[in-house]
C-alpha cells in the first residue's frame, strides 16, 4: 500500500540518497561474449556507478564470477539485482552486503623512497603484514591483502611518502560456511 | 567431421524451418547474400516477404506475432540495414513481443576494423533485446537458432537478435542439426511456478474487499488467460479495467468492464481505481501512463501484483501482495477457491459513473475521428483486427473501438512508435489472411512507413488503411494548446500529399471521406473491397482534443474529463 504522502517524488529521491549504502554483489554468469557489457549496462542505464569489479573464471571455464562493489539507493539496487537475474547469461546474483561474507582485496603501492626513508616504510609495511614485492635503490612496491579498510589505512599511513602508484584489485567476496556465493 | 552438403546459411534456414518459423520479412544486402541465396536453393515451408524498409520488416513481424501469437523472423543486411531495425526492435522489446532478428555482418576477421557496412549491432541493440548473439562458428548455428526461438517465446517474450558474419553463413556446415541448448542462466519455468502462500494471501485479501478492481494487462493476453479472467471476474462480481495493451482480454462490452484506464482512459475506470479498496493487476507493469503520480496511485487500496517477470514487482508501485508466475496458471488456481463478493453496491456505484461520464463526441463541428471509429466498430461488429499508429487517433481508437477478444488489438504501447500501425497491419493480415484488418493511422505516422504500400499491393493484402487526416501532429498540437498557450511549434503538416492519389500510384485503391454523412458509405465500400489494399483519406476536424486526460505525472484524481476552463501548469511527467 502506498503511504498517503503528499511529498512529491523529487523529495523522496532526495531522502533516498541519504540511505545510500555500500553493497557487494556476486554475479555468477555463463562465460559468453558480451556478458560483462550486459551487466555493466544494467547499472549504467540507471545512472549507477560501479565502484569496483572483479571478473574471474568460475570452477570451470564455462562460468565466470563477478564481484561488484557499488553504492546507492537500496530500493534501486534491489531493482537492478532483479534485472541482472533476468539476463539470460546470469545464473545467479546475490547481494552479500548484510550476510557477513568474507570480503577481501589486494593492493599494490609503489613508493619512491631514498634509502633513509626505506626503514620507516618497511616498519609500516610489517605492521600491516605487507610483502615487499619489488625493491630498487629508490623505490619499492608493497603488496597488501585483507579488508578494504586495511588497505585504506595503509594508503593513509604512507601518504607522507612519495606514493606514485596505487593499484587495487577491488573486492572479492565469498559467502561463509556452505552458503552459495 | 561430418559433411552435410549444406552451407551455414542453408543450415540456418533448415533450423528456422524446423523450429516452426513460417515467415521471414526482410531486405537484402551484401552480408546476407548467402542467406538470401539459401532461400532459393533450399526447399522449406518458410515464406519470404520483401519489404521496402527494414523498420517496416520489424513492425510486420511484430504485427504478425501480436495477431497470431507466433514469432516471425526478420532478415536484414549489416550496417545500415541493421541500423534501420532499431526502432522496431525497441518497440517489440517494450511490449514483450517475440521475434527473431537476423542481421548479416562483415566477415569475422574484419570485425572491429570499421570495414564497409560493419556496425556493432550486437552492441547497439543490447539494451533493447531480450537476448542476442554474435555467431563465430558455422556449426553453432543450430544451437543458437534453437536457443533464440526458446528465449523469444518463453517466459516474458521478447525479441532476440542473431548477428551472423558473412563467412559464418557462407562456410560449409559440418556439424549436427540437432543440438542441445546451453542456457544455464535461463529458467523461465522456475518463474512460472507460483507460490501457494501468495495464492492464499490473494484469497484472504479478496475476501475482505468491498471495492475491488481487476487491472488486466498484456501479460494476461500473452498467457492466453482470457477465459480464466472472465470466470474470475464473474465469480467474484468484480469490475475489470484494462491497459492499452490489455484491451480485449476481458470483453469490453461486458457489464463488468470499465474499459481502458490511464492517461486517456475512461473516467469511470480512473474513478474506480481512485476509490478501490483492492487493485489486482494481472500481467500489467503499472506503466506510468496508467498510474500517473506513483505515490498517489491506489494509496487506499491493497495492491496485488501478478506478473511472470519478478523485475516488475515493486518497480513502479509497491505491492502488498506479490504473486510471481504465469497469469493463467494463477487464475486457474484462484478460480478453484473464490466466491462471489459483496460488491453489488460497488458495481452499481460504478454503473452510475458510466452513465454520468460516458465516452461521447459531438456530431457538429465537422467530421470527427471518434465518429468514424464508432462507425467502424458498428460496421465490423467489433470483430476486426485493429492496428493503430500513435497519436490522437490511437487514443480515440482505444476508446471507441471496443474489443471483446484478445489478439485483435495491436498498438505500440510502451514505445509509442509512430510508423508502427500500417506495417503491423500488413504482418497481421499475412498472419490472419481471412479476417478484416484495419490500420488506423494518423497523417503524420502513416508518412513514416507508407512506402510499405508497395509490399501490401504485391502481397495482394486486403488491408484497410484508415488515414485520420487532421493535417497536424495532433497529439503534440493538443499538448501545445493545453500547456503551452496554444503556441504551435513544429506540428503543422501542410504539404501532406494527396493520399488517395498516392495509394493509386502504388496500385492500391483510395477513397476520400469528407462529410459526416458519408462515413457509413465509404467505410462499407472499403470493407467490401477484397482486392488488395484500400486506403481511406478521412479529412477530419483539425483541432479536436482527446479527453478524458490525466496530464503526465498527475494523480488519477486530477483527471480532466472535459476541456479545462483555466490555463494548466506544465505537466511534471515526461511526454
Ligand atoms: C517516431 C516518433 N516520433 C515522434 C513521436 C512523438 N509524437 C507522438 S504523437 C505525435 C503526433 C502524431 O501525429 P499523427 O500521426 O498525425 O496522429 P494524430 O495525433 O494527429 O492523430 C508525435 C509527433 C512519436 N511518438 N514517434
Ligand atoms: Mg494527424
Amino acid at each position: 500500500m502506498q503511504q498517503a504522502a503528499d511529498t512529491v517524488t523529487k523529495i523522496d529521491a532526495e531522502e533516498n540518497k541519504a540511505t545510500t549504502a555500500q553493497h557487494t554483489l556476486s554475479v555468477y554468469v555463463s562465460n559468453k561474449p558480451g556478458v560483462l557489457a550486459r551487466v555493466a549496462q544494467t547499472f549504467a542505464r540507471r545512472g549507477y556507478n560501479i565502484e569496483s569489479l572483479v571478473v574471474s573464471p568460475g570452477r570451470n571455464d564455462e562460468f565466470s564470477r563477478m564481484s561488484i562493489g557499488v553504492s546507492g539507493n537500496p530500493d534501486m539496487l534491489d531493482q537492478i539485482i532483479k534485472q541482472l537475474m533476468k539476463l539470460v547469461d546470469v545464473v545467479h546474483c546475490i547481494d552479500h552486503t548484510f550476510d557477513n561474507s568474507v570480503v577481501k582485496e589486494l593492493g599494490l603501492i609503489k613508493i619512491l623512497c631514498s634509502p633513509d626513508e626505506r626503514g620507516e616504510i618497511l616498519q609500516i609495511a610489517e605492521h600491516f603484514n605487507c610483502k615487499t614485492v619489488d625493491l630498487t635503490k629508490n623505490s619499492l612496491i608493497l603488496m597488501i591483502t585483507g579488508d578494504s579498510d586495511k588497505i585504506d589505512a595503509l594508503t593513509e599511513m604512507t601518504s607522507n611518502f612519495e606514493v606514485i602508484e596505487l593499484v587495487r584489485t577491488g573486492k572479492v567476496v565469498m559467502a561463509r560456511g556452505s552458503s552459495t556465493t | 567431421m561430418t559433411t552435410t552438403g549444406l552451407d551455414g546459411a542453408q543450415a540456418l534456414l533448415k533450423c528456422l524451418d524446423r523450429q516452426g518459423i513460417e515467415i521471414i520479412f526482410g531486405y537484402s544486402g551484401g552480408s546476407v547474400l548467402p542467406i538470401f541465396d539459401a532461400l532459393e536453393t533450399l526447399d522449406t515451408n518458410i515464406k519470404f516477404v520483401l519489404v521496402r524498409h527494414e523498420q517496416g520488416a520489424v513492425h510486420m513481424a511484430d504485427g504478425y506475432a501480436r495477431a497470431t501469437g507466433k514469432p516471425a523472423c526478420v532478415l536484414v543486411t549489416s550496417g545500415p540495414g541493421a541500423g534501420n531495425t532499431i526502432s522496431g526492435i525497441m518497440t517489440a522489446h517494450m511490449d514483450s513481443v517475440p521475434m527473431i532478428i537476423i542481421t548479416g555482418q562483415q566477415v569475422t576477421w574484419m570485425l572491429g576494423k570499421d570495414a564497409f557496412q560493419e556496425a556493432d549491432i550486437f552492441g547497439i541493440s543490447m539494451p533493447i533485446v531480450k537476448h542476442s548473439y554474435l555467431v563465430k562458428e558455422t556449426n553453432d548455428l543450430p544451437r543458437i537458432t534453437k536457443e533464440a526461438y526458446h528465449i523469444a517465446t518463453t517466459g516474458r517474450p521478447g525479441p532476440v537478435l542473431i548477428d551472423i558474419p558473412k563467412d559464418v553463413s557462407q562456410n560449409p556446415f559440418t556439424g549436427e542439426l540437432d543440438q542441445e541448448m546451453d542456457l544455464p542462466g535461463y529458467q523461465p519455468e522456475k518463474a512460472s511456478k507460483f507460490d501457494p502462500v501468495a495464492i492464499q494471501a490473494v484469497l484472504d485479501a479478496l475476501k475482505l474487499s468491498k471495492r475491488p478492481v481487476i487491472l488486466a494487462g498484456h501479460g494476461a493476453v500473452l498467457a492466453h488467460a482470457e477465459f480464466e479472467l472472465k470466470t474470475f471476474a464473474e465469480t467474484l462480481n468484480a469490475p475489470v479495467t484494462a491497459t492499452l495493451l490489455g484491451k480485449g482480454v476481458f470483453p469490453e462490452t461486458h457489464n463488468l468492464s470499465l474499459g481502458m484506464l490511464g492517461m486517456h482512459g475512461t473516467a469511470y475506470a480512473n474513478k474506480a481505481i481512485v476509490e478501490a479498496d483492492l487493485i489486482m493487476s494481472v500481467g500489467s507493469r503499472f506503466d506510468d501512463r496508467i498510474i500517473g503520480q506513483a505515490d498517489k496511485f491506489g494509496r487506499n487500496a491493497t495492491i496485488i501484483h501478478i506478473d511472470i517477470d519478478p523485475a516488475e514487482i515493486n518497480k513502479m508501485i509497491t505491492a502488498d501482495i506479490q504473486c510471481i508466475g504465469d497469469a493463467k496458471a494463477i487464475l486457474v488456481e484462484l478460480n478453484k477457491r473464490i466466491q462471489r463478493l459483496d460488491t453489488d453496491e460497488w458495481v452499481n456505484h460504478l454503473g452510475g459513473y458510466k452513465n454520468k461520464y460516458p465516452l461521447s463526441y459531438k456530431m457538429h463541428g465537422g467530421l470527427k475521428m471518434q465518429h468514424i471509429l464508432d462507425e467502424l466498430y458498428n460496421l465490423t461488429e467489433g470483430k476486426a483486427v485493429i492496428t493503430t499508429d500513435v497519436g490522437q487517433h490511437q487514443m480515440w481508437a482505444a476508446q471507441f473501438y471496443k474489443c471483446d477478444a484478445p489478439w485483435n488489438w495491436i498498438t505500440s504501447g510502451g514505445a509509442g512508435t509512430m510508423g508502427f500501425g500500417f506495417p503491423a497491419a500488413i504482418g497481421a493480415q499475412i498472419g490472419r489472411p481471412n479476417e478484416t484488418v484495419v490500420a488506423v493511422v494518423g497523417d503524420g505516422g502513416f508518412q513514416m512507413t507508407l512506402f510499405e504500400l508497395a509490399t501490401a499491393v504485391l502481397e495482394k493484402l486486403p488491408v484497410i488503411i484508415l488515414v485520420l487526416n487532421n493535417h497536424y501532429l495532433g497529439m503534440v498540437r493538443q499538448w501545445q494548446e493545453l500547456f503551452f498557450d496554444n503556441r504551435e511549434s513544429g506540428v503543422d503538416l501542410h504539404g501532406n500529399p494527396d493520399f488517395v492519389k498516392l495509394a493509386e500510384a502504388y496500385g492500391a485503391t483510395g477513397y476520400n471521406l469528407k462529410r459526416p454523412a458519408d462515413v457509413r458509405k465509404v467505410l462499407s465500400k472499403a470493407l467490401e473491397h477484397k482486392d488488395g489494399p484500400v486506403l481511406i483519406n478521412a479529412e477530419v476536424a483539425k483541432t479536436s482534443n482527446v479527453f478524458p486526460m490525466i496530464p503526465a505525472g498527475a494523480a488519477l484524481e486530477d483527471m480532466l474529463i472535459e476541456p479545462p476552463k483555466t490555463k494548466l501548469p506544465k505537466p511534471v511527467g515526461s511526454t
